[in-house]
């Protein structure tokens, strides 16, 4: 069996090739972080109840680049399996609601009796 | 821009929710309403290139960064309420996973980032580039307005919610997040045409003109 390569699959592997140059953002504070620090209210922010990837830094991973380039990957992969599998789990509703569809409109109308 | 929490008042929260989970109600509705099947793997693969732009702060003037937000770019491609799909996963993700974005601020930052960002984005491409005559250069010119428009109006909406949370006066917040974000709309506006035109140069049929 020969695999066909599509354009998304291109386009998806060159998502993930956007991740993998993550190590280089910038880790100044963005536009509201910036705001929220020189007007004073940065301290009114709460640590949030649990954490799993927090700061996109891959947690056991020692070295802090391979940690953010792994968080990235798995996010970038991710985000694309959850919206794919969205998007045709609404597509297979559709289809299941106009195959019922005729038949409900076949239905006889209720006797107002 | 991603909304800690500790910033929003219990009524901001629970309206900004209100608000958003109305908006991606309708999203998903004209989802399956209309969306079609082979558009499905572009939405995939456009929210999974806004997740991975989204980490790639880039450095603006005065030790501030900005990153994309996507919101134009997925509604140019796709339109709005499948940007405001996309936009709702990426925050939800983010905030869940990757602990950025507050679980309580979720809504409004669906609000500013997802739905106002996306309808701004996408009107004035849309507005824009009828006007220019539909060719390259107005698509050009519109992507890059709605982009800068839509990164502007959504920290503008975030400034509101700030200000009527009582956690700045809007005399202090307002001007703050408007100027840092009219410059952060300028990376908006230049990483959108760029990716705008390798769509266009790439696959050209995949951005077909599409009712909403």
């Amino acid at each position: 069996m020969r695999l066909k390569v599509k354009w998304w699959h291109v386009a998806l592997l060159l998502s993930v090739l956007v991740a993998l140059l993550s190590p280089l953002a910038s880790g100044s504070p963005d536009g509201l972080e910036k705001v929220a620090e020189d007007k004073g209210f940065i301290k009114q922010a709460k640590n949030p109840p649990f954490e799993l990837i927090a700061d996109y830094v891959f947690p056991g991973v020692e070295n802090e680049a391979a940690a953010t380039i792994l968080a990235g990957i798995v996010g970038t992969l991710l985000i694309f399996g959850l919206t794919y599998g969205v998007a045709r789990l609404l597509r297979a509703k559709r289809s299941r609601d106009q195959e019922r569809s005729p038949v409900r409109e076949s239905r006889p109308p209720l006797s107002s009796g | 821009m991603h909304i800690p929490d500790g910033f929003l008042s219990t009524a901001t929260i629970a309206t900004t929710f209100a608000v958003s989970a109305g908006g991606v109600a309708c999203a998903v509705g004209v989802a399956n309403k209309k969306l079609e099947d082979k558009r499905i793997p572009l939405l995939g693969v456009t929210a999974a290139f806004i997740f991975a732009a989204q980490m790639l702060n880039f450095p603006v003037a005065g030790g501030t960064s900005g990153h994309l937000l996507g919101s134009t770019l997925a509604a140019i491609l796709l339109g709005p309420w499948m940007a405001v799909l996309i936009m709702a996963c990426v925050l939800m993700v983010q905030c869940l996973l990757f602990q950025d974005g507050g679980l309580l601020a979720l809504g409004a930052n669906v609000l500013n980032m997802g739905v106002i960002a996306s309808f701004v984005g996408y009107y004035l491409y849309q507005g824009i580039s009828s006007l220019m005559g539909r060719d390259r250069r107005g698509m050009m010119v519109g992507a890059f307005v709605g982009a800068w428009s839509g990164v502007f109006l959504a920290a503008s909406a975030c400034a509101a919610e700030l200000w009527v949370s009582g956690t700045s006066p809007f005399s202090v917040v307002f001007p703050a997040m408007a100027g840092w974000h009219a410059l952060i709309g300028i990376g908006e506006g230049l990483i959108t045409v760029t990716v705008l035109s390798l769509v266009l140069a790439a696959r050209r049929d995949l951005l077909q003109p599409q009712k909403v």
